[in-house]
């Protein structure tokens, strides 16, 4: 490998890629696999040097949308995310295709096959089919690289967004990746017409129309792809098609790289037909390797799966669930895997867990507290490091379903007669989608105790910016919530009695209440302090 | 020529930084890289590992297959242990013996120290005491890259120079003290393999 390859991850070479082909602008909301993306382009000269936009939103939604708009104006826009990000964003999304682009436009999500650090492992291809544009899935950091940096000419050649699908292992893996020329940003331009982005039912209907026709024009470019490769192979008793990563995990099992199978590697979507057909043709049977779903699967063996055999997740020869690696592979190939010794029973599970000293441990111990009187099983929660309190040994919170959740499942259970219902939610999940739902309960004066636990950040993800640092109390206010019921207290052992009286009066109050336990994470005070040090030794 | 290394230890504990110098070591001889890492969620004082790939060959799979490691760092005694699947028949558990415990059922050290000898080739070093007499306790996983380095294909000087690289924005006496300590860890695995 030559020293002029920059070491990244591949999430840093998405980003690497999207700076030199052209990139004005990156909108994204944190989430574990796809936070590197944007922190990458943050924290990089060249990106501030060409004045690129690069601040978090505050949901995935707004990201989505902003990017769109940077399109409108020509420019060439990345939106970044996780794969439960992409739901958020759906609405925007599926939409963009019908609009159309005018600068290129990228979207990034990032899939977590085997839930490393995620709720489900949907698979964002699903939704790239759905709203029928192209998907570019990288196999390697070199291809996640180049896919950025073409995938914003492609965007503006078939006038769609183009979806760039990763997965974890890929995300959080580092190796060499060579750079291209730097392109230019493009000029401001607003779009030749018009009514393009103006989804009023008459035009929508005649943008789709394009959409369909131009999904010819799709096929075609995936067919010519250059991430699209037949590889021949001598054994034809099998055909092999593999999608992103897959490919390496594949390889990694035979000498030299060579395997005897043709084998089909696919990072390009709409599928290839003629490659597929020329691969099913002159093989036996398939077998299907794919990270995530089995997508391509299921779209190969049709309803009926009539024809040669086609084997992957469908029929046991894969794991239906979980992230691939080489050995599950292998065993699909029918080869032997030799294992090393089994693990010792002496070794124990580590969990993750809060820090020490972490302000959320006394939001837990005072909640708990107060809460004695009325038994368990009341505590809504949301997404975020506390939702580290389901585990032991707080055992406080009874829920954790997505972004938002925790305010306006509280708001349902006391609708059903929970009373009091509790909801706990971070400062930034509380900007992400906790308003709407305050504004829910505060209209219906609904009995519920919603505590946003304010550490100032978005901590799971790393300490990343939180868009309501500092307005936690102005927008409760505005939203409606009764000044006397708004109680910021400080989560510290020496606060215990004073926050659990605090608690306990609000949980007897029949309305709207809102406590804000305010501390900063442990983790970005540590880091700033450290910082402020440096500065002043200077 | 290849290594393949699994990184062990609990999040926070420097396991990156291993990794880190071993990567620029292994850039700066033109060697084939990948390292897969653990972020997120499980960072948050749970078990972590990496996966580290170095080639002079292109290097396919970003995981390391059961069985083909051919070395386990681990900078704590348990969690070498829980990876011991992916060491193949003549790999090496280089492996700290002060623990991490963070956790109500951490197990006795002796029990530890017993699976740990079950494993044919494996070093066992107090790093965090090596660490302590080279200058700083913070140098333990810099003392446990020294001990692995005797069973890397690249030369110790390439090391070196990847500490260098990589504190050298720390100034020059973060620097001396990371060498001191990688040299200390080195030491030891001469005189104990």
């Amino acid at each position: 490998m030559s020293n002029n390859k920059l070491l990244l991850l591949g999430d840093e070479a998405i980003a690497q890629g999207a700076i030199d082909g052209g990139l004005s602008g990156v909108y994204a909301y944190p989430g574990t696999p796809s936070t590197e993306i944007m922190e990458y382009v943050q924290g990089s000269k060249q990106a501030a040097e060409l004045n690129i936009h690069r601040q978090w939103s505050a949901n995935e939604k707004t990201a989505m949308e902003a990017a769109i708009g940077m399109s409108y104006a020509g420019k060439r826009a990345m939106v970044c995310f996780k794969h439960v990000g992409l739901n958020v964003a759906a609405d925007a999304f599926i939409n963009a295709s019908i609009t159309g682009v005018n600068g290129g436009l990228i979207v990034v999500s990032a899939d977590d096959p085997s839930m490393h650090s995620s709720q489900n492992e949907q698979d964002s291809r699903f939704y790239g089919k759905f709203s029928m544009i192209p998907i570019l899935e990288p196999a390697n950091q070199q291809e996640a690289y180049d896919m950025a940096y073409f995938g914003f000419e492609l965007s503006e050649r078939l006038n769609v967004p183009v979806l760039l699908r990763i997965t974890t292992r890929l995300a959080h893996s580092r190796s060499g990746v060579q750079r291209k020329t730097i392109k230019p940003q493009n000029e401001l331009r607003l779009p030749s017409d018009p009514r393009q982005f103006v989804l009023l039912p008459s035009i929508a209907r005649k943008n789709y129309k394009k959409l369909l026709v131009s999904q010819t024009a799709m096929e075609l470019e995936a067919e010519k792809s250059a991430f699209n490769e037949l590889i021949e192979g001598t054994d034809k008793s099998m055909g092999i098609i593999t999608t992103g990563i897959a490919y390496n995990y594949l390889i990694e099992n035979y000498p030299e790289h060579k395997c005897p199978y043709p084998v089909l590697k696919i990072g390009q979507y709409p599928i290839p037909r003629k490659q597929v057909e020329e691969l099913y043709n002159s093989c036996d049977k398939l077998l299907i390797l794919e990270e995530g779903y089995p997508i391509v699967e299921e779209m190969l063996k049709g309803y009926l799966n009539v024809g040669k055999p086609i084997l992957g997740r469908l029929d046991g020869t894969l794991p239906r669930d979980g992230e691939l690696n080489p050995n599950i592979v292998a065993k699909a190939l029918g080869m032997e895997v030799v294992e090393g010794q089994p693990v010792p029973d002496v070794v124990k599970n580590r969990p993750p867990s809060l820090c020490q000293g972490c302000g959320h441990r006394d939001v837990y111990a005072d909640l708990n507290e107060a809460l004695k009187e009325y038994g368990t099983g009341r505590v809504f929660s949301d997404i975020g490091c506390y939702t580290l309190g389901a585990l032991p040994p707080f055992n406080a919170i009874n829920s954790c379903v997505d972004m938002g959740a925790s305010i306006t499942m509280a708001k349902g259970a006391a609708d059903a007669g929970l009373v009091p219902a509790v909801a706990v939610i971070g400062d930034s999940t509380f900007t992400h989608s906790g308003m709407t739902g305050l504004l829910d309960a505060v209209i219906e004066n609904s009995p519920i105790t919603v505590i946003i636990s304010d550490n100032s950040t978005t901590g799971m993800t790393g300490g990343q910016h939180s868009s309501a640092t500092g307005r936690i109390v102005d927008i409760c206010k505005g939203i409606g919530v009764h000044p006397d019921h708004i109680r910021v207290v400080t989560p510290l052992r020496k606060n215990h009695e004073e926050n659990v009286k605090i608690i306990k009066e609000e949980l007897a109050y029949n309305g709207v209440s809102v406590i804000i336990p305010q501390r900063e994470c442990i983790q970005t005070f540590a880091r700033r302090k450290k910082a402020e040090k440096k500065q002043a030794n200077k | 020529m290849k290594n393949d290394i699994i990184l062990a230890g609990v999040g926070g504990q420097g396991i990156l930084s291993i990794a880190a110098a071993i990567g620029l070591a292994a850039v700066n001889s033109n060697m084939y890289i990948k390292q897969a890492e653990v972020h997120g969620m499980s960072q948050r004082g749970g078990d972590v590992q990496s996966h580290l790939r170095i080639s002079d060959k292109p290097i396919a799979s970003d995981l390391i297959p059961a069985g083909k490691a051919d070395m386990i760092i681990s900078v704590e005694p348990m969690e070498g242990l829980r990876y011991l699947p992916f060491l193949g028949e003549n790999g090496w558990l280089v492996t700290n013996i002060t623990p991490f415990n963070n956790i109500p059922d951490y197990p006795e050290a002796d029990a530890l120290m017993a699976k740990i000898k079950e494993v044919k080739n494996h070093i066992a070093i107090d790093a965090d005491a090596l660490a302590k007499e080279a200058g700083s306790s913070r140098a333990s996983n810099i003392v446990m890259l020294g001990a692995a380095s005797l069973f890397l294909d690249i030369p110790f000087e390439k090391i070196e120079e990847g500490i260098r690289q990589l504190f050298g924005r720390k100034g020059d006496e973060i620097v001396e003290l990371n060498l001191k300590a990688l040299r200390m860890g080195r030491e030891f695995s001469e005189k104990n393999r």
